[in-house]
C-alpha cells in the first residue's frame, strides 16, 4: 500500500492489538503466587483478595470493546500445584467498529492447565451487540491430572435488540486428545438456519460449562437432562459438558450455576 | 468413479439402518418446533449447516484416505457433545460397515472393522465405504450432507403425517445449501494433510445436542435418535 495520505490513514481500520497474561505458581506456603500478571491496552488484570489456596484474578475492561478490527488475547496458565480463579468485572460487549465495513474483531483465550493444578475460568457473559462482528476462539490444554472449570455464556443482542455476527470456537484438549471441539455461528451473516428449530429456535442466550477432572476417569456422571433446554453429557475422556440455551442471560446463568455447584 | 455406485450408497434403501433414526426430528416435533413443511425446512437447513457440514467434512477426509482413521473417529467424539448422539453414530457406523463390506469388499473396510470392534463413527465409515466403492471425497460429502436432511424429512412424514410430496419438495429447496455444504466440506478435507484435523468444520447445533440427549431418555419413542 502506498496510500499514506492522512485522510486514508484516519479511515483505515485501526484496531487495537493487546494481550493480557497471567501465570499461577505455588508460593511454597500453601497459597498461589502470580509471577506473571500483565495487562495491556483495554485488558487489565487485578488480583483480588481471597481466602484459601487459590489466587483470584479479575479481568477488568479498561476500554469498551472489542470493537471491529481489534484483536485481543488473554492467556492464563497454571503450573503444577497452583490454583487460579479468573473472573471478569463486567460483561464483554462485542461492538461495531467505525465505518460501514469495519472488519471482524477477534478475541482469543488460551488456557494451559498443568498436572495437579486447578484453573477456574469464569468470565461474565459475552454480549453480541447489533452491527458487531466478533470471532472468539477459546482453547484449553489440560495436562493429565489437571482440573479445569470453564464457563462460556453468549447473549445475542442487548435487550430486544438483534445480535451482531458472533462466531465462536471452543477446543478443549486433555493430555493428547481433543475432548471437545465446537463451533457456533449466530447472527446476520451466519450460515442459514442458525435461529431455526435445530439450532437456537429464538433463544437469545447460549452457554456451556466444561469440567475436566481426573476423578471423572473412574467415576463419570451419567448423562442427564437438566431442564427443558439443558443437558449434562460425559465427554469422551475425564470431562463433562453442560450445554444450555435460555431466553436470556440471567436464566442461562441460573442453569449453569446449579450445575457448577453440583459437579465441582 | 461410478455414478451407479453413488446411487447405491446414497439410496435410502441401502441396508445401513438409517431409517430407524430421525436425525433429531422426533424431539423437535414433540417440542413443537417442527409442525409442518416450513419449519421442517428451517430445521433441515440448520442441521445441514452444522451437523451436516461436520459429517460431510469427516466423510470427505476419510474418503481422501487420510491416514489415521482413529484420529478422525476421535474427532467425531470431540464434535458431538451428546453421548446419546455419539452412541447413535457408532451404531450407525457399525451397521453401515456391515453393509459396505458386503457390497464393496475392501482391505480398508476390513481394517476399519478390526480397529473398531464396537463400531467406528458413521461419517468415518461412510467416507471409507465411498473409497471402497471407487468414489471420491465430493461423493462422500454429498452422501453425508444429504442424509442429514433426508432422514428428518422422511421421519417427519411419519411423525406428523406430512404429505410426502411436500417433504420431498423441502429437500429439493435445500439443493443450493447442499452444494455449498459439500463444497466447503471437501475444501476443508483437502486442508487436513497440512493443517491437521482442526481444519475440519466443527459447527454445532445446541438444540440438536440437547434434544438428542433428552430423546434418548424417553421411555417410548418411534425412532432410535
Amino acid at each position: 500500500m502506498t496510500s499514506s495520505a492522512p485522510a486514508a490513514r484516519a479511515l483505515a481500520p485501526a484496531g487495537v492489538r493487546a494481550t493480557a497474561r497471567v501465570t499461577a505458581r505455588p508460593d511454597g506456603r500453601g497459597g498461589t503466587a502470580l509471577p506473571v500478571l500483565q495487562g495491556e491496552g483495554p485488558l487489565a488484570l487485578r488480583r483480588t483478595r481471597a481466602a484459601g489456596p487459590a489466587a483470584h484474578v479479575l479481568l477488568v475492561g479498561a476500554m469498551s470493546g472489542p470493537l471491529g478490527g481489534d484483536h485481543l488475547t488473554v492467556e492464563a496458565a497454571t503450573e503444577p500445584g497452583a490454583h487460579l480463579r479468573v473472573g471478569s468485572a463486567a460483561a464483554t460487549m462485542a461492538l461495531p467498529g467505525q465505518g460501514e465495513a469495519s472488519p471482524e474483531a477477534r478475541y482469543d483465550v488460551r488456557l494451559t492447565v498443568a498436572a495437579d493444578s486447578t484453573l477456574h475460568w469464569l468470565p461474565e457473559q459475552l454480549i453480541s451487540v447489533r452491527g458487531s462482528a466478533l470471532h472468539v476462539t477459546t482453547r484449553a490444554d489440560v495436562a493429565e491430572g489437571g482440573h479445569l472449570i470453564l464457563r462460556e455464556e453468549q447473549t445475542l443482542g442487548r435487550t430486544a435488540e438483534p445480535p451482531g455476527l458472533l462466531r465462536s470456537r471452543l477446543t478443549v484438549r486433555h493430555a493428547d486428545r481433543v475432548l471437545l471441539d465446537q463451533e457456533l455461528a449466530c447472527g446476520p451473516g451466519a450460515p442459514a438456519g442458525w435461529d431455526g428449530p435445530a439450532v437456537l429456535a429464538g433463544h437469545r442466550a447460549v452457554g456451556q460449562l466444561v469440567v475436566v477432572s481426573p476423578e471423572f476417569r473412574t467415576n463419570p456422571p451419567a448423562a442427564a437432562v437438566l431442564g427443558e433446554h439443558a443437558t449434562l453429557t460425559p465427554l469422551a475422556g475425564p470431562g463433562i459438558l453442560v450445554t444450555a440455551v435460555a431466553p436470556d442471560g440471567l436464566r442461562l446463568r441460573r442453569i449453569l450455576d446449579e450445575a457448577r455447584e453440583r459437579w465441582t | 468413479m461410478s455414478r451407479a455406485a453413488l446411487l447405491i450408497l446414497a439410496d435410502g434403501r441401502f441396508p445401513a439402518g438409517g431409517h430407524a433414526h430421525s436425525g433429531g426430528a422426533e424431539a423437535a416435533v414433540k417440542a413443537g418446533r417442527v409442525t409442518g413443511a416450513p419449519s421442517l425446512e428451517d430445521f433441515c437447513r440448520g442441521r445441514l449447516h452444522t451437523t451436516g457440514l461436520v459429517s460431510a467434512g469427516l466423510a470427505a477426509a476419510a474418503a481422501l484416505g487420510a491416514d489415521g482413521r482413529a484420529a478422525l473417529d476421535e474427532a467425531v467424539d470431540a464434535h458431538t457433545r451428546s453421548l446419546a448422539l455419539r452412541t447413535a453414530a457408532r451404531k450407525l457406523g457399525r451397521q453401515l460397515l456391515r453393509a459396505g463390506r458386503a457390497t464393496w469388499p475392501s482391505p480398508e473396510l476390513d481394517a476399519l472393522a478390526r480397529a473398531f470392534p464396537k463400531g467406528a463413527h458413521q461419517p468415518v465409515v461412510l467416507g471409507t465405504t465411498a473409497r471402497a466403492a471407487g468414489l471420491g471425497p465430493a461423493d462422500a460429502a454429498y452422501c453425508a450432507a444429504y442424509e442429514t436432511v433426508s432422514g428428518p424429512a422422511t421421519a417427519v412424514v411419519r411423525l406428523l403425517g406430512l404429505d410426502p410430496f411436500e417433504a420431498t419438495a423441502v429437500l429439493a429447496r435445500l439443493g443450493a445449501d447442499l452444494d455449498e455444504v459439500a463444497a466447503a466440506a471437501v475444501r476443508a478435507a483437502h486442508r487436513v494433510p497440512e493443517e491437521g484435523l482442526h481444519a475440519l468444520p466443527a459447527a454445532s447445533a445446541p438444540l440438536l445436542e440437547i434434544g438428542g440427549e433428552a430423546h434418548a431418555a424417553w421411555p417410548v419413542r418411534l425412532f432410535a435418535s
